[in-house]
C-alpha cells in the first residue's frame, strides 16, 4: 500500500538532493573538519559552504548560524543564554500555545523561581499585541512566541514583537521550526534576536537543527566543550547533517514559491472539500495568517485516534489533537488555548502537506475522509442524537 | 503509535454489535463527549433470563470502541448475574490486553454493563442510612463517601468528576466539602483498593502535592514527576534537593515511604539519571 503522507508538521521526507549531497560524507569523506590534514580539512570546507546555505535562505550572515542536533536544543539554548546573560532578570514571556521545548522548559524554570507569562490567545488562536506590551517589563529576560504553530499553523507577527521588545532593550527568541521553509524568513527585515530551525521540518534529517543568533546579540552556550560552531556549541560536528541541511536550505530557497501557490492550493482544496462534504466539521484556528501547508480540522461526534487508525488502513498519516493519542486526560494544549469546546477537539485532525504531494493524492483523502467520519459516527452515541434535534447544521 | 493487539485492531475494525436495541430490557449510557470517549449500551433477554443481544455505540478511540464490541460478544448467553461478574480485567483480557493508558476504557464498558443492569432491575435500593446529596444525578452520601475514600478525593470537583455528584445545580457542593472532610479525617486503612492507571497517577501527583512537597520545600527543595511506568516513579530533584548528597535517602526514606502509604506498596521512587 502506498503511504499518502499528509503529516510534514510532524516530520519530512528527506530530499533526493540533500540524501545525495550528505552520502559521500558517510562513506569516504569522514575526517573531522578540525583535523591539521586535509582530508578532515576538504570537510570544514563544506561546513562552510552549508553554513552559506542556510544563511542565505535566512537572509543572515554565515557567522550568525550555530549548528546545534535539533529545534530542541536550539529553543533551550536561546532561553538559558537569556537567562544567564542576565542572571538578575527573572522573568520571561511565552504563549500558550508554544511547542513543548519551550512550554516544559518554562515551566521547569518556574521551580528554579523564574516567572512566566503565557500570553493568552483568542478564539483564532492569535495574540493579543497589547497583551504582550502590557506584560514587558524591566524584570523580563527574554520574550520566546512561535513564529508559525505546529498544530494549527497560525502565524504569529513575531517581527512586530521582536520591535517592541528591542525598544525595552528585551531579548526576542522565536521557535521558527514551521516557519522557515514555508514562509519567506528574511532577517534583515527584522529585529529578532535568536531563532531556531529544525532540520527534519524541511526536507533535511532528524538530528540537526539551527540556532540563529544575531550579530552582536550577547549569547552563553548551552553545550561546552570543543571549540566547534567558535566554541558556541561544544561537540564534533554533524558533519553529513550539516552538508544536508545546507542543501535542504538551498531548495528551500528554490520551492518557496511553489510552497506558496502549488502546496497551498492543494491545501486549500482539501480543506474546502472536507468542510463541504462532511457536516458539523470547522477549521481550527485563523486561516488568513496561516502557513501554507496546514489545516487542522475538528469533526465533531467522533474521536481523533480512532479516525486516524481508519486512515491509516488507507494509508494516510495525518495527526490528531485528541486526548487519546497523546496518552493524557486531555486533548492538545494548543485547541484548548484557543477555548475549542472539548467536544470539538477530541475530535481534531491536522493535515500537513509538503511540496512532494500530488493533486491524486488530495483527491484520494477527500474521497475516503467522509467514508471514514460517516463510519464513526454511526458508532456514535451521540450522533443521531445530534441530527434529530438539528444541531449544527 | 498505540501498541494495539491484533484482536484490538480487529475489534475496531469490525466492531460486533454496533446499534441501539429498540425497547431495550437494559439501557445505560456512562461517559460524555467532553471527556473524550462515551458508551451506550443496550441489551435483550432471552425467555430463560439471559442475555440474547447486546448492542452498543461508543464515541472514543480504537480501544474504547473494541472494548465495547468485546463486552457485547463476551455477555451474549450469560444470566445477569453471570454478566455482573464481568471485570474490567475480563474485557481487556478477551482482547488480548490494552496498552495501560486505555485501561479506562475497560472500566467504561464494565461501568456501562451494571448500569443496564441496574436499570433493568430498577433503581437499587438505597444503601442502609443513605441519603441522597445530589437531588440532580441521585448520588448518595454513601456513594460519594467510598469515591473519596478509594480514590483518595480532595476537592468537590474531584468528586464530580468521579461520581458526577455536584455537576448539576450546584446546591450540594457545602455537603459534599463535608463528606470529603469527614472522610479525610478518618484514619487510613490498609486495604488498598485496585488505582486504574489514570487514578493512580493522579494519587502520585495529589500526594506528592499535599504530603511531599512542602516539607522539601520547607528545606529550599523541590520534586518533579519525570515519568510513572507501572510503579515506578521516575523523578527529578531541584533545588537544594538537587545538590544534596542526603538526597537519595531523602527519595527512598520520604518521599518512596510516603506514596507507599498513599498510593501503593509497590511503588518505587527513582531518581532521574542527571
Amino acid at each position: 500500500m502506498s503511504v499518502i503522507y499528509l503529516d510534514n508538521n510532524a516530520t519530512t521526507q528527506v530530499s533526493e538532493e540533500v540524501l545525495d549531497a550528505m552520502l559521500p560524507y558517510f562513506r569516504e569523506f569522514y575526517g573531522n573538519p578540525s583535523s591539521m590534514h586535509s582530508f578532515g580539512g576538504q570537510v570544514g570546507q563544506k561546513i562552510r559552504t552549508a553554513r552559506e546555505q542556510v544563511a542565505t535562505l535566512l537572509g543572515a550572515m554565515p557567522e550568525e548560524i550555530i549548528f546545534t542536533s535539533c529545534g530542541t536544543e536550539s529553543d533551550n539554548t536561546a532561553i538559558r543564554s537569556a537567562l544567564t546573560i542576565h542572571p538578575d532578570k527573572k522573568h520571561i514571556i511565552t504563549s500558550r500555545v508554544e511547542h513543548p521545548a519551550i512550554h516544559v522548559l518554562c515551566a521547569q524554570l518556574v521551580t528554579q523561581g523564574y516567572r512566566i507569562t503565557e500570553l493568552s490567545v483568542d478564539k483564532n488562536g492569535l495574540l493579543d499585541m497589547d497583551n504582550l506590551e502590557k506584560n514587558l517589563t524591566p524584570d523580563t529576560a527574554i520574550v520566546s512566541l512561535m513564529w508559525g504553530n505546529n498544530e494549527t499553523g497560525v502565524i504569529f507577527p513575531v517581527e512586530k514583537a521582536a520591535q517592541m521588545t528591542r525598544e525595552r532593550g528585551i531579548l526576542f527568541h522565536t521557535d521558527a521550526v514551521q516557519s522557515v521553509g514555508k514562509i519567506p524568513v528574511n532577517m534583515k527585515n527584522n529585529v529578532i534576536d535568536m531563532l531556531s530551525i529544525s532540520g527534519h521540518k524541511l526536507h533535511a534529517p532528524k538530528g540537526i537543527g539551527i540556532l540563529y543568533v544575531r550579530r552582536g546579540t550577547k549569547y552563553s552556550p548551552f553545550l561546552i566543550g570543543g571549540h566547534q560552531e567558535k566554541g558556541r556549541r561544544g561537540g564534533t560536528e554533524n558533519t553529513p547533517s550539516i552538508i544536508g541541511m545546507g542543501m535542504a536550505c538551498e531548495l528551500a530557497g528554490k520551492n518557496m514559491q511553489k510552497e506558496n501557490t502549488e502546496v497551498k492550493r492543494l491545501r486549500d482544496k482539501l480543506e474546502k472539500e472536507l468542510l463541504a462534504r462532511i457536516p458539523q466539521s470547522r477549521v481550527n484556528g485563523d486561516t488568513a495568517n496561516r502557513l501554507p501547508n496546514t489545516t487542522n480540522i475538528s469533526f465533531e461526534y467522533v474521536e481523533g485516534e480512532a479516525i486516524l487508525l481508519l486512515m491509516n488502513e488507507l494509508g494516510i498519516c495525518a495527526s490528531s489533537g485528541s486526548a487519546c493519542t497523546s496518552g493524557s486526560l486531555q486533548p492538545s494544549h494548543v485547541l484548548r488555548a484557543m477555548g475549542v469546546p472539548f467536544t470539538m477537539a477530541h475530535g481534531s485532525i491536522r493535515f500537513s502537506l509538503s511540496i512532494y504531494n500530488t493533486e491524486k493524492e488530495i483527491d484520494f483523502v477527500i474521497e475516503k475522509m467522509p467514508e471514514i467520519i460517516e463510519r464513526l459516527r454511526e458508532m456514535s452515541p451521540f450522533w443521531n442524537a445530534s441530527q434529530s434535534s438539528g444541531a449544527g447544521n | 503509535m498505540w501498541e494495539y493487539t491484533d484482536k484490538v485492531k480487529e475489534h475496531f475494525l469490525n466492531p460486533r454489535n454496533v446499534g441501539e436495541i429498540e425497547n431495550p430490557d437494559g439501557v445505560a449510557e456512562v461517559g460524555s463527549l467532553a471527556c473524550g470517549d462515551a458508551l451506550k449500551l443496550t441489551f435483550k433477554l432471552d425467555e430463560n433470563k439471559r442475555i440474547k443481544e447486546a448492542k452498543f455505540k461508543t464515541f472514543g478511540c480504537a480501544s474504547a470502541i473494541a472494548s465495547s464490541s468485546a463486552l457485547t460478544e463476551m455477555i451474549k448467553g450469560m444470566t445477569l448475574d453471570e454478566a455482573l461478574k464481568v471485570t474490567n480485567q475480563d474485557i481487556a483480557g478477551y482482547l488480548g490486553g490494552l496498552p495501560d493508558e486505555k485501561m479506562h476504557c475497560s472500566v467504561m464498558g464494565k461501568q456501562a454493563l451494571e448500569k443496564a443492569i441496574e436499570n433493568y432491575r430498577g433503581a437499587p435500593p438505597l444503601e442502609e442510612g443513605a441519603k441522597i446529596i445530589c437531588e440532580c444525578f441521585g448520588v448518595t452520601d454513601k456513594e460519594i463517601e467510598r469515591a473519596v475514600r478509594e480514590n483518595n478525593l480532595a476537592t468537590v470537583e474531584d468528586v464530580t468528576n468521579y461520581t458526577k455528584a455536584g455537576g448539576g445545580c450546584g446546591s450540594c457542593h457545602d455537603a459534599i466539602a463535608q463528606i470529603i472532610e469527614k472522610v479525610r479525617s478518618e484514619p487510613k486503612t490498609e486495604t488498598k483498593p485496585k488505582l486504574t492507571n489514570i487514578q493512580k497517577i493522579r494519587l502520585i501527583e495529589e500526594t506528592i502535592e499535599r504530603e511531599i512537597r512542602p516539607s522539601l520545600k520547607h528545606d529550599g527543595g523541590d520534586i518533579e514527576i519525570i515519568d510513572i511506568i507501572g510503579n515506578r516513579v521516575i523523578v527529578a530533584t531541584r533545588g537544594a534537593c538537587s545538590t544534596c548528597k542526603a538526597s537519595n535517602i531523602t527519595l527512598k526514606h520520604f518521599v518512596e515511604h510516603r506514596l507507599k502509604e498513599f498510593v501503593s506498596p509497590d511503588i518505587e521512587v527513582e531518581e532521574v539519571a542527571k
